[in-house]
């Protein structure tokens, strides 16, 4: 069976004079490495440029907050539990009068942490999730130098309030398909 | 008084040959590595100032500031001497290149050729000789079998491609009657290149040059993939930056050797039909001669970048069973081609 059309048949025959001089392949050679620096480039230049990702890619995770800007995560838990590489860590705290604004239910995560080095963004805590809190992103973890700097906090993982710093996980919902 | 001003020539001459054989071998660690890139479809150096142009500079930066090491069991003195010695030879060599035409200040005549030694080609044999000794002493001094068997293995090879390099070039000399380069070139004028009356002779010497720059595919005394970095295994820092910059300034001089001996020099077809004034005339010469010698030294990396390397005993095959014996045919023919028929 023939896959492709550029396969060549290995020999082992005595070269001919004009072989053993070897320069007609050096020159054959060099035409070949000389007609690729003309060719397309391969490299992609990652910090600035992004190869495409599919729709539903599982990067960074998000906390995500309801309209009136209130955070969605009761601290439940059963994201720590689904997640196989237990890689979430939280505490739960009472929401107190006049944090009604802050947070939706009466209870609240006070710290809530994912080991980014622990994380295999399988997407089983968004899964587990039943507040639609938590989400995962197109957005890319970025590397770092210290091993500390790869457990996020309720800092940088929790949404802005203001529409412009929302993030948007519209693709990720389970009706995404349907809807499109 | 004209002592004096021939001094001062001299100086001037010599600190500008040093700047530039220092930024075109620092440029052509850059361009080997653009070359390098485009050859195999990725971008290269980019990063360091526009288009990655500043990337000499901090290499140079970080071979000055990395860690010298010296290893316990190293010869302190012949391993400062190896690098020393070596990047010295190379940078001696471009003491007899004529750079171009002499330029004309008045009465003052500037010649841009440090010397013009009578036995100009004898004095780079000898020169680049000795540049052997560096490798071969940095290489023993390091107290490395790596090292030094990559040092061995240069200065074999130096040994045997010297051979059918020095009876190329008798070939030249025979045809020129001089051993002065700066008659060799002069005698190329117009378009009797010596690459077309001697093409034989071009392409040992051409093959000898890879090889005594320590060149793919000729790169068995550093080949990392063998020897860890064959003769500078134990180098680092800038003792280290010196093997390498040493590499680069030689293939610009060989570069420059080989546009002179076999490519006319700072001679190019037109020239003279041009009617430049003198001054003209001479920088146009040494811009002429800077193109052949670019060109050559992109040849240099081309090369690296399609052939890989030989093994040691192909590598010996070739410069004793093919190249010796082709070059001696070649001072043959050439030697009763000029008695009997011209």
């Amino acid at each position: 069976m023939q896959l492709t059309n550029r396969s060549k048949v290995a020999s082992v025959k005595e070269l001919n004079w004009v072989e053993k001089l070897y320069l007609p392949a050096i020159i054959k050679g060099m035409a070949i490495t000389f007609s690729h620096i003309f060719k397309k480039k391969a490299t992609v230049q990652y910090p600035e440029e992004l190869r495409p990702i599919a729709p539903v890619y599982r990067g960074v995770h998000v906390l995500k907050r309801d309209e009136q800007g209130r955070e969605n995560c009761t601290a439940c838990g059963l994201c720590a539990v689904a997640c196989p590489a237990e890689a979430i860590t939280m505490e739960a705290a009472e929401r107190m009068p006049g944090e009604e604004h802050l947070y939706r239910e009466e209870k609240y995560a006070a710290v809530y942490e994912i080991n980014m080095l622990r994380c295999i963004f399988c997407g089983l805590c968004e899964e587990a999730c039943p507040k639609d809190a938590i989400y995962l992103t197109d957005r890319i973890l970025p590397s770092n130098y210290a091993r500390n700097t790869f457990i996020y906090g309720k800092d940088l993982l929790v949404e802005g309030v203001e529409p412009a710093k929302r993030v948007d996980i519209s693709k990720r919902k389970k009706d995404y398909e349907m809807n499109v | 008084m004209m002592d004096w001003w021939l001094i001062l020539d001299k100086i001037i001459l010599v600190v500008v040959i040093f700047a530039i054989s220092l930024g075109v071998a620092a440029y052509s660690t850059y361009g080997e590595r653009k070359v390098a890139a485009v050859m195999q479809d990725r971008i290269g150096p980019n990063r360091a100032g526009p288009w990655g142009l500043l990337q000499p500079l901090a290499d140079g930066v970080k071979f000055f500031t990395k860690e010298d090491i010296t290893p316990n069991a190293a010869d302190k003195f012949l391993f400062i001497l190896g690098p020393s010695l070596f990047i010295l030879t190379a940078l001696m060599t471009s003491a007899i290149i004529p750079w171009g035409k002499p330029l004309h200040f008045g009465d003052h005549v500037f010649n841009l050729q440090v010397a013009d030694l009578n036995v100009g080609i004898l004095y780079i044999l000898a020169v680049v000789s000795i540049g052997g000794y560096g490798i071969m002493i940095g290489g023993w001094a390091s107290n490395n079998k790596f090292a030094l068997l990559g040092a061995l293995r240069a200065s074999s090879q130096m040994i045997s491609y010297e051979l059918p390099m020095g009876m190329a070039i008798i070939a030249i000399v025979l045809m020129s009657n001089s051993l002065s380069i700066r008659e060799i070139v002069d005698m190329q004028q117009g378009f009797h290149w010596n690459v077309f009356y001697q093409p034989v002779g071009f392409l040992i010497f051409l093959v000898c040059a890879f090889a005594e720059c320590n060149r793919a595919p000729f790169d068995l005394p550093e080949s990392e993939s063998e020897l860890v970095g064959g003769y500078h295994t134990e180098y680092s820092s800038m003792k280290l930056g010196f093997f390498l910059f040493a590499e680069y300034i030689n293939m610009f001089i060989s570069s420059a050797i080989i546009s002179c001996l076999f490519f006319g020099g700072y001679h190019f077809p037109g020239i003279d039909s041009l009617d430049l004034s003198p001054n003209l005339a001479a920088i146009v010469s040494v811009c002429v001669l800077f193109a052949k010698i670019f060109f050559f030294i992109f040849f240099f990396m081309w090369v690296r970048w399609t052939v890989p390397r030989f093994r040691y005993d192909q590598l010996m095959r070739l410069g004793w069973k093919v190249l010796i014996p082709l070059s001696i045919i070649n001072v043959l023919v050439t030697g009763a081609w000029l008695t009997f028929v011209k």
